[in-house]
């Protein structure tokens, strides 16, 4: 084991990437490093690639038809667009939270229990040992403790959305990739996921792609700022927000373009 | 003034139009039923459910049609189990490995609507002509492999469709805890297909049970209950086309018992399925 080390070293990193849906550029030319242990949001207005950029990473653009990826994407140094390398240990690496919750047809137990048993663990004492740590930090725990076995549906929709942060992060992750995770959420489920983002990321490298500049000033350590489809400005939170160096950047945190 | 009760009688008679229209729908359906009932009732008796036809039967002499009710309970369940073997695999392939404008899908996906209008006597000399160059005779076997061919389109398209109906943003779900496509198309795109894919299966069991044609020159009829794949079997559509070909009035009522235990059969089958669905609707997200 390394002693943490007090400066954050690069945990993801793209190197002149480019993403095309079919023959439509959605990212271009994209070079930006993500710090380990920290809350990078990527900012910028609808349709600026930043959900592309965000799938690059886990490389579930793979499962969009008509993609063609140009550049790399390393994940701890590793291209993982190599031809030899398997998508399932990527992906594995990574949680994800998307826009609308998307539970899994099973009930809440086996909702989080699922990664894991893929990935082989079969002990019944194991798993539910598993599926409580999870739960708890996900802060679920003590909702559903007593009817682990009914149907994920029948969870509200911002405890599916922590039950979903609980199943990532149940296949021991060592990175979060949240997609405007609280868009579809009330006020009160959007504090418990920001809360729970905010306790986790001493532990996790957290991605955030979210198109509300408060959610970004509330929660990021660093700023992506992206704008049709190219990377304009990124770097710590204070700076970005405080002293951006480009215009643009300046007109979207002023609201003068979005 | 006058163009708003223009509107209005305009609303009215299409009202009245589809009132009309659904209820002619199910008088058709009552009236079919009534009739059966009424000219088979008196005949049906639970000698009738127990027994075998004893010599004599088709000319009103002593027997049942047992022989028939197991003998379509056994070609059907053969061939919805055949179909289901090929179908499952289609389907899970269609909705999960092939890409969303991929030629081949679209090709079976025709193919198989096609296959849905070939009328049942067409696929019963397709199971002739198989059963001729297999060297099979008139069995249940190739009964059973005759009806499978029957239902396989409809089986096939209805469970793709229930396939289909899973969100995208479950499927990408599994993926991204890691889970390879054929993780996510047993573990989850089945199971939240599985209520439409029981009722594909009991429709499928429904069709294969009510056809005639396809097993007239494939199953044979047999006065015996079916102790191989290789003996030929007895089914109620025929048993029914049997009896009612008979000049006499007590065998022709027994065409009707017949018809109203099939009729039985196969609504009990239909509210099954609903139940079922409904049953196994627990887990699957909306």
């Amino acid at each position: 084991m390394q002693p943490p080390k007090p400066e954050s070293r690069t945990h993801i990193q793209t190197k002149n990437l480019s993403v095309y849906y079919k023959n439509t550029l959605a990212l271009n030319n994209i070079s930006v490093e993500i710090p380990d242990r920290a809350i990078t949001a990527i900012i910028g207005p609808s349709g600026c690639g930043k959900s592309t950029l965000l799938r690059s990473f886990n490389r579930m653009i793979d499962t969009f038809d008509e993609t063609t990826v140009r550049g790399s994407v390393l994940v701890d140094g590793e291209d993982i667009f190599s031809s030899k390398v398997d998508v399932t240990r990527i992906r594995k690496k990574m949680g994800l939270l998307s826009q609308r919750p998307s539970p899994l047809p099973m009930s809440i137990f086996e909702n989080v229990a699922y990664g894991p048993k893929i990935h082989g663990m079969r002990n019944r004492q194991q798993l539910e040992v598993l599926v409580q740590k999870n739960l708890q930090i996900a802060g679920l725990w003590d909702e559903v403790k007593d009817r682990l076995n009914e149907s994920a549906a029948s969870l509200s929709i911002g405890q599916q959305q922590r039950l979903c942060l609980a199943r990532g992060l149940a296949v021991e992750p060592e990175i979060i990739l949240a997609d405007e995770p609280t868009s579809a959420l009330d006020p009160i489920s959007t504090r418990h996921i920001e809360g729970k983002l905010h306790e986790l990321k001493d532990r996790y490298t957290i991605v955030i792609v979210t198109h509300l500049l408060r959610q970004a000033r509330r929660l990021a350590d660093y700023v992506v700022f992206m704008y049709l489809g190219e990377l304009i400005e990124c770097g710590p939170a204070a700076q970005v927000f405080e002293h951006p160096k480009e215009q643009r950047t300046q007109d979207h945190i002023k609201g003068v373009i979005s | 003034m006058k163009r708003f009760d223009l509107r209005n009688a305009e609303e009215f008679f299409f009202k009245s139009l589809m009132l009309t229209t659904t209820v002619l729908v199910a008088c058709c359906a009552l009236f079919i039923v009534g009739v059966i009932t009424q000219k088979g009732l008196s005949s049906l008796s639970f000698e009738m459910l127990t027994q075998t036809p004893k010599g004599g039967f088709y000319l009103g002499k002593e027997g049942g049609i047992l022989n028939a009710i197991v003998g379509s309970l056994l070609l059907a369940g053969g061939a919805t189990a055949i179909a289901l073997s090929i179908s499952i695999p289609i389907a899970i392939y269609l909705n999960v490995y092939t890409k969303k404008n991929s030629w081949l899908a679209h090709l079976t996906r025709t193919s198989l609507d096609v296959m849905c209008g070939i009328p049942s006597i067409v696929y019963g000399a397709f199971g002739f002509t198989l059963m001729l160059t297999l060297g099979l005779r008139t069995s249940l076997l190739a009964g059973m492999i005759t009806v499978a061919c029957l239902i396989l389109p409809i089986l096939c398209r209805g469970i793709d469709e229930s396939l289909r109906m899973t969100p995208k943003e479950m499927i990408h779900a599994s993926y991204s805890l890691g889970a390879t496509r054929s993780e996510t198309a047993l573990k989850v795109v089945l199971r939240q297909g599985f209520p439409g894919l029981l009722s594909a299966v009991l429709m499928a069991f429904g069709r294969g049970i009510g056809d005639s044609a396809s097993v007239l020159f494939t199953a044979g009829f047999s006065d015996a209950v079916p102790t191989s794949l290789s003996q030929p079997v007895a089914t109620l559509p025929l048993a029914i086309f049997f009896q009612l070909g008979t000049p006499f009035p007590e065998v022709r009522s027994r065409a009707y018992a017949s018809a109203f235990v099939l009729t039985v059969m196969i609504l009990f089958i239909s509210l099954l399925a609903r139940l079922l669905v409904r049953k196994l609707h627990r887990h699957v997200i909306k």
